[in-house]
C-alpha cells in the first residue's frame, strides 16, 4: 500500500506491506531508531511516538494508519539544536539509567503535561502507568515530568518550547521524498 | 586547570551518556544495518521435555525470502556445548547443553530450529511453517519431587540432583559446630521460605549481530560481558580469539539477565560463518521470557538457635536451588554467592550451609541482581523477625543486640569472611529517625486497638552484602574458571586530551561519568576532556566486564593506579624539563610546579613533551599512557537499615507501601546522583519481588508469565517515594573507599517488604505470605485458609510455608 506520512518535518511517500508496524516502519525503513521495541502487547511503552500530538504506541499500530498524519519521535523534539523542556528535565533529575525506555517515556511525559500543567505526584504515576521501566524505580521520572511541567510554565522559556503537542500539530510539513 | 578547584568526585554530576539516549541518538544492537544482511529467528520447543522424532523444514524453505531453514542436526557437529564457569564441586552432574536441541527438548522454550531470510518478517513468516514431531517425556518441575528421582530431566546423569555444596564453620575453623549448639539452644526457630522464580526483564530485548566480513568475525551483542564473551565463544566455537572481535554498543539493562553466553550468540555466529554473510536475531518480549535464564527459585530450610535473651547462637541452611535444565555461565554457583551472607551482619557462634543443586524441565536460572545475597538476606532478616516474635521482643532491638559493633571492624564471621568496616548503628539511627519508627508504631497500636479495616505494618532490613567480585584467589579457591581482577589504561593525547579505557562494561550504570570523574580528580583535567571507551575488545581488549557490583570497586580502582603511574612518570618528565631535583616537584590542579619557586609546567606540557620526545631523561620511553590492573584481596561490604511501613487493607488483601526509608552505607561516593539512581532501581527491583513479580509454569512446564501483560513488572503507580540518605564508612579495600551500590536496594528492600506486611497482620493469625504477596494470597491468608500455592507445584512458587509444611 502507498503511504504518505510526515515524520519529524519531513513527508515521505512509501509503498508498504499492509501488515508493516509503525515501529518497524519507522525503524527500518526511515532509520528512526531512536524509537525502540520494548515488548510485543503494548505494555512497555518504550515504542510511543506522537501521532498528531497526541501519543501512541507505535508497535500497536500498523504504518498504514499512520497514513495523513504527522509522526514525531524522540529526534524530532529537539529545535535549533535546543532541548525540549522535558528531553532537559530527564538528564537533569538522573531520570533515566540504560536509556531504552527513554524515548517512549519523554513522548508520554510530553503527552501527560498537554493535559496536566502542573501535576502531582499521583497524576505523573498515573500518567505514565503504560511506560515501564526497569533501572530507575520511577522516583526521579516523576520528578523530571514535573520539573519540565515548571520549565514549560508560561515565561518560563522561549515559546516554541513550552507545549510541543501545539508546536506539533501546528506545524506545516516540509521536505518530502 | 580548572577540574580541581572542587573535588570532582563526589560531585552530582549530569552524566556524559545522556546527550545520546534523550535525543535517540543510541546505538543498540537492533539499529545496525549491514549491506547484505540476513534475519535470524528461532523456532521454540512448546514443550517442557520431549523427543524430536521429525522436522520438516520443506514447507518453510519454499517460503518467499528464506535462504535456509536449519536443524540441531545441521549444528551437531559443530555447536559443542555451551559454557559453565563454575564447577562448584568435583562431582557435580554437567550435562552437554548445546545451543540447539538436536534430538530432545528440555525445557519449552529451547529453540530447534532456525529460519535465515532476507527480512525479519519472512523469517517469522517461516517459522509457523516449520513442522516438528515432539514425542512426549515426563516433566519435572518440582524440586523436591525432582530430588526422588523418579523422573529424569537427563536420563544419562541418572540423576537430577547436580550438586552438594557444604560450608560449616567447625570444619572451616572459623566458628563452632551449629548441631550442639541447636542441641543446646533455649530456642530453636525452623522455617521454610521460597524465593520464586523471578525473570530479569531488562528492557532492551537481547540482540546479536556477527558480520564477517574484514577478515574476522564481529559480534555485537546486547551483553553485560563482551569479554567473557569473546572468550567463551572462541572456546566453543574453535575460532580463534583473535579472529573474534564482540562489541556491546550501548546495552539496555542487564541486572545479571545479560551476563550470559547466549545460544543465540553462538548459533548467530554459526550461521554467519556458514553463510558468509552478516545475520542479525533480535528477540521478542516473549522469547526473552521464555528462554533468557531466570533469576533466584530457592527453597530455603532455616534453622535458628538462640538464648532466651534474643542472643544467636547458630545458623543452618539447607537450600534447594533449581538450575532448571542445563547449567549457563554461572547458574550453580548464584546459591553458593549466598552462602557467606546467611549470617549477614550477626555474631551466630556456629554456621552450616547446604545447598544442594536440582535440574528441571525449566529454562536455566543464573544471575540476576544480587545473584544469592538477596536470597540469603531475605531468610535471615525474616528470621530474625520469627526469632523476635518468638520470644516477645521488639524487632530492632533483637538485631541490634546481636549485630557486630562498629567497634569491632574488622570483622572475622562465621562465614569465613572478614568484613572491613561498617558503622550498622549510625545507619540504624539514622533510617529510624527519618522514617519516624516510635511515631508509626504508636500509629499501628491505634490502629491495632481500634481493629481498623487497613492495619499498618513496619518491617525491618538491617542488611549487608558483599560487593566487588572478586579477589581471583577466593574465585580459585570456589572453583570459578576465571579471575575477579579488573583492568584500565589512560591514553594522554597530545592535545592534552584523555583517552580512558575500561574492561568494565556499563549498560545503564554511568561509568563514563564517573570514571571521567575519577581520572578529572586524579589528573587535574576538566571533566569534559575524558572520554571513556568500553565495551569493545578491539579499544578495550581485557578485562572482566560488570556484574556484581564491582565495576567501581575493582575497575575504578585500576584506573586509579593507571592515573598513578601517569602522574608519577609526568612528575619525574616534569622534573627534568623543570631542571630541578623530582622530591622538588609538587602537583596541584593539573601543574607541576618546583616547591618554592614560580616554575610551572602544566601536565599538557609535559604530555606533549612526553608525546613528541625531543627531550627525555635517559631511557624514558615517548608517551605517557598508562595501563593497571587491579585485583582486590577482599571483597566490599555495603550495609544499610532499611525501613518500610505498609498500609494492609484487610477486607481486600491489598498492600500499599506507605512509606519506605532507605539508608544505606555504600563506603565513599563518586556521585550521589547516581548511587541515588542505583537505590531506588534497586528497589523497585526488590519491592517487586516482594509484592508482584513471578515466573509461573502450568503442569505441562508452560511458562504463563510470557507477557508484560503477565509478568507483573511494577509500573510508576505501583511504587512508592522512596526516601533515601546514606551513611559513610570508607571500604578499606580500595583506595577510593567505594563499596558498590549496584544490588543494595534489591538485596535489602524485599524482606523489608514482607516483614512489613506481615507485622500488619500477624496479630489477626497470620503467620506467613508466600511472595509475592498478592492482593489474593494476603486476603486469603487473613480468612485463615491454607494459601491456594501451597502444594501446587505448578503455580511456580509455593511460597514461605512453615516447618510443617502450612500456613495457620
Amino acid at each position: 500500500m502507498h503511504i504518505s506520512v510526515n515524520v519529524d518535518g519531513v513527508t515521505y511517500a512509501d509503498e508498504v506491506e499492509p501488515r508493516l508496524l509503525l515501529v518497524h516502519y519507522l525503524r527500518e525503513r526511515l532509520s528512526k531508531t531512536g524509537t525502540v521495541v520494548g515488548c510485543d502487547t503494548g505494555n512497555c511503552g518504550a515504542c510511543t511516538v506522537h501521532l498528531d500530538g497526541h501519543s501512541v504506541k507505535s508497535c500497536q499500530m500498523l504504518a498504514v494508519q499512520a497514513n495523513g498524519h504527522e509522526v514525531t519521535t524522540i529526534e524530532g523534539l529537539a529545535r535549533d539544536g535546543k532541548l525540549h523542556p522535558v528531553q532537559e528535565a530527564f538528564r537533569s533529575n538522573h531520570a533515566l539509567q540504560c536509556g531504552f525506555c527513554t524515548p517512549g517515556m519523554i513522548m508520554q511525559a510530553i503527552d501527560l503535561l498537554a493535559d496536566e500543567s502542573d501535576p502531582d505526584d499521583e497524576t505523573v504515576r498515573k500518567g505514565l502507568e503504560g511506560n515501564l521501566c526497569r533501572c530507575t524505580g520511577y522516583q526521579n521520572i516523576v520528578r523530571a515530568v514535573q520539573d519540565a511541567a515548571q520549565r514549560m510554565k508560561p515565561g518560563a522559556g522561549p515559546k516554541q518550547e513550552q507545549h510541543s503537542d501545539e508546536h506539533v500539530s501546528s506545524k506545516q510539513p516540509v521536505g518530502g521524498e | 586547570m580548572t577540574a580541581t578547584a572542587e573535588p570532582e568526585i563526589g560531585k552530582a554530576r549530569l552524566r556524559k551518556e545522556d546527550a545520546r539516549l534523550i535525543t535517540g541518538q543510541t546505538r543498540w544492537t537492533d539499529n545496525l544495518q549491514l549491506t547484505g544482511m540476513l534475519h535470524m529467528a528461532v523456532l521454540r520447543s512448546p514443550v517442557a521435555h520431549a523427543r524430536i522424532t521429525n522436522i520438516d523444514v520443506s514447507r518453510a524453505t519454499a517460503m518467499p525470502g528464506v535462504a535456509v531453514v536449519l536443524t540441531g542436526e545441521d549444528f551437531a557437529a559443530e555447536q559443542g556445548s555451551l559454557p559453565c564457569a563454575w564447577p562448584i564441586t568435583e562431582d557435580m552432574k554437567s550435562p552437554p547443553a548445546p545451543a540447539m536441541a538436536v534430538d530432545q527438548v528440555n525445557f519449552a522454550g529451547e529453540a530447534v530450529a532456525l529460519v535465515i531470510a532476507d527480512s525479519a518478517y519472512h523469517a517469522a513468516d517461516a517459522l509457523e511453517a516449520i513442522d516438528v514431531d515432539y514425542e512426549d517425556l515426563p516433566v519435572v518441575l518440582d524440586m523436591e519431587e525432582a530430588l526422588r528421582d523418579n523422573d529424569l530431566v537427563h536420563p544419562d546423569l541418572g540423576t537430577n540432583k547436580c550438586a552438594t555444596w557444604i560450608f560449616d564453620s567447625a570444619e572451616a575453623g572459623v566458628g563452632t559446630n551449629v548441631e550442639d549448639e541447636i542441641a543446646s539452644a533455649e530456642v530453636v526457630i525452623e522455617r521454610t521460605f521460597r524465593q520464586q522464580r523471578l525473570i530479569p526483564a531488562f528492557m532492551e530485548p537481547r540482540s546479536v549481530v556477527v558480520d564477517t566480513t574484514a577478515g574476522m568475525f564481529t559480534v555485537w551483542s546486547a551483553t553485560q560481558i563482551p569479554h567473557i564473551l569473546r572468550w567463551m565463544l572462541s572456546a566453543v566455537t574453535g575460532i580463534s580469539e583473535h579472529k573474534l572481535r564482540v562489541i556491546a554498543p550501548d546495552v539496555g539493562g542487564g541486572f545479571g539477565g545479560k551476563l550470559q553466553v547466549t545460544p543465540e550468540e553462538l548459533l548467530c555466529l554459526l550461521v554467519a560463518r556458514r553463510m558468509g554473510r552478516p545475520v542479525k536475531w533480535t528477540e521478542s518480549r516473549t522469547e526473552s521470557m521464555l528462554s533468557a535464564h531466570h533469576g533466584r527459585d530457592q527453597i530455603q530450610k532455616i534453622t535458628l538457635s538462640a538464648r532466651r535473651d534474643g542472643t544467636v547462637t547458630g545458623l543452618k541452611v539447607e537450600l534447594l536451588a533449581d538450575m532448571g535444565a542445563y547449567l549457563r555461565l554461572v547458574t550453580p554457583g548464584v546459591p553458593i554467592l549466598g552462602a557467606f551472607m546467611f549470617n549477614s551482619i550477626y555474631k551466630f557462634a556456629a554456621y552450616r550451609f547446604v545447598c544442594t543443586n536440582v535440574f528441571t524441565n525449566k529454562v536455566p536460572t543464573d544471575a540476576y541482581r544480587g545473584a544469592g545475597r538477596p536470597e540469603a538476606t531475605f531468610a535471615i532478616e525474616r528470621m530474625m523477625d520469627e526469632l523476635a516474635v518468638e520470644l516477645g521482643m521488639e524487632p530492632m532491638k533483637i538485631r541490634e543486640m546481636n549485630w557486630i559493633k562498629h567497634e569491632e571492624f574488622p570483622f572475622n564471621t562465621v562465614a569465613g569472611l572478614t568484613y572491613d568496616s561498617g558503622n550498622y548503628e549510625a545507619a540504624t539511627a539514622r533510617a529510624m529517625e527519618l522514617f519516624g519508627y516510635d511515631e508509626l508504631r504508636e500509629e499501628q497500636a491505634r490502629r491495632r486497638s481500634s481493629g481498623d479495616v487497613v492495619q499498618l505494618g513496619i518491617g525491618i532490613s538491617t542488611y549487608t552484602e558483599m560487593c566487588g567480585l572478586a579477589p581471583s584467589r577466593v574465585l580459585g579457591a570456589l572453583r570459578y574458571a576465571a579471575g575477579g581482577w579488573e583492568t584500565a589504561s589512560i591514553r594522554m593525547l597530545p592535545t592534552g586530551k584523555v583517552e580512558v579505557i575500561t574492561g568494565t562494561s556499563p549498560h545503564g550504570q554511568g561509568h563514563e561519568t564517573v570514571w571521567s570523574q575519577i581520572v578529572a580528580d586524579k589528573l587535574g583535567v576538566p571533566f569534559e576532556d575524558v572520554e571513556v571507551l568500553h565495551g569493545d575488545t578491539a579499544t578495550s581488549h581485557k578485562g572482566m566486564d560488570s556484574y556484581g557490583s564491582r565495576s567501581l570497586a575493582v575497575g575504578g580502582t585500576a584506573l586509579v593506579h593507571a592515573a598513578d603511574k601517569v602522574l608519577a612518570k609526568a612528575r619525574t618528565l616534569a622534573a627534568h624539563m623543570m631542571e630541578c631535583d623530582e622530591a622538588d616537584v609538587e602537583f596541584a590542579s593539573g601543574s607541576f610546579s618546583v616547591r618554592g619557586t614560580s616554575t610551572v609546567r602544566s601536565l599538557g606540557d609535559v604530555v606533549l613533551a612526553a608525546h613528541v620526545a625531543h627531550d627525555l631523561p635517559e631511557g624514558m620511553e615517548p608517551g605517557m599512557d598508562a595501563d593497571a590492573t587491579f585485583d582486590p584481596d577482599n571483597f566490599s561490604f555495603p550495609h544499610g537499615t532499611h525501613l518500610c511501613a505498609t498500609e494492609v487493607d484487610t477486607e481486600t488483601g491489598m498492600v500499599r507501601i506507605s512509606r519506605y526509608v532507605a539508608v544505606d552505607d555504600v563506603g565513599t561516593v563518586m556521585n550521589p546522583l547516581i548511587v541515588d539512581g542505583q537505590v531506588h532501581g534497586g528497589l523497585a527491583q526488590g519491592i517487586a519481588q516482594a509484592l508482584y513479580e513471578e515466573a509461573t509454569h502450568d503442569e505441562m512446564g508452560t511458562l504463563t508469565t510470557a507477557t508484560f501483560a503477565d509478568y507483573l513488572l511494577p509500573c510508576a503507580a505501583d511504587l512508592p517515594a522512596f526516601l533515601t540518605d546514606r551513611t559513610t564508612t570508607p571500604a578499606t579495600s580500595n583506595p577510593l573507599g567505594a563499596k558498590g551500590v549496584g544490588e543494595a536496594g534489591t538485596i535489602a528492600s524485599t524482606p523489608a517488604v514482607v516483614n512489613s506486611v506481615l507485622d500488619a497482620v500477624r496479630h489477626l493469625g497470620v503467620r506467613d505470605i508466600e511472595m509475592p504477596m498478592s492482593p489474593e494470597r494476603v486476603w486469603t491468608a487473613l480468612q485463615g485458609r491454607p494459601d491456594p500455592g501451597a502444594g501446587d507445584v505448578a503455580a511456580g512458587g509455593l511460597g514461605s510455608i512453615d516447618a510443617q509444611g502450612g500456613q495457620s
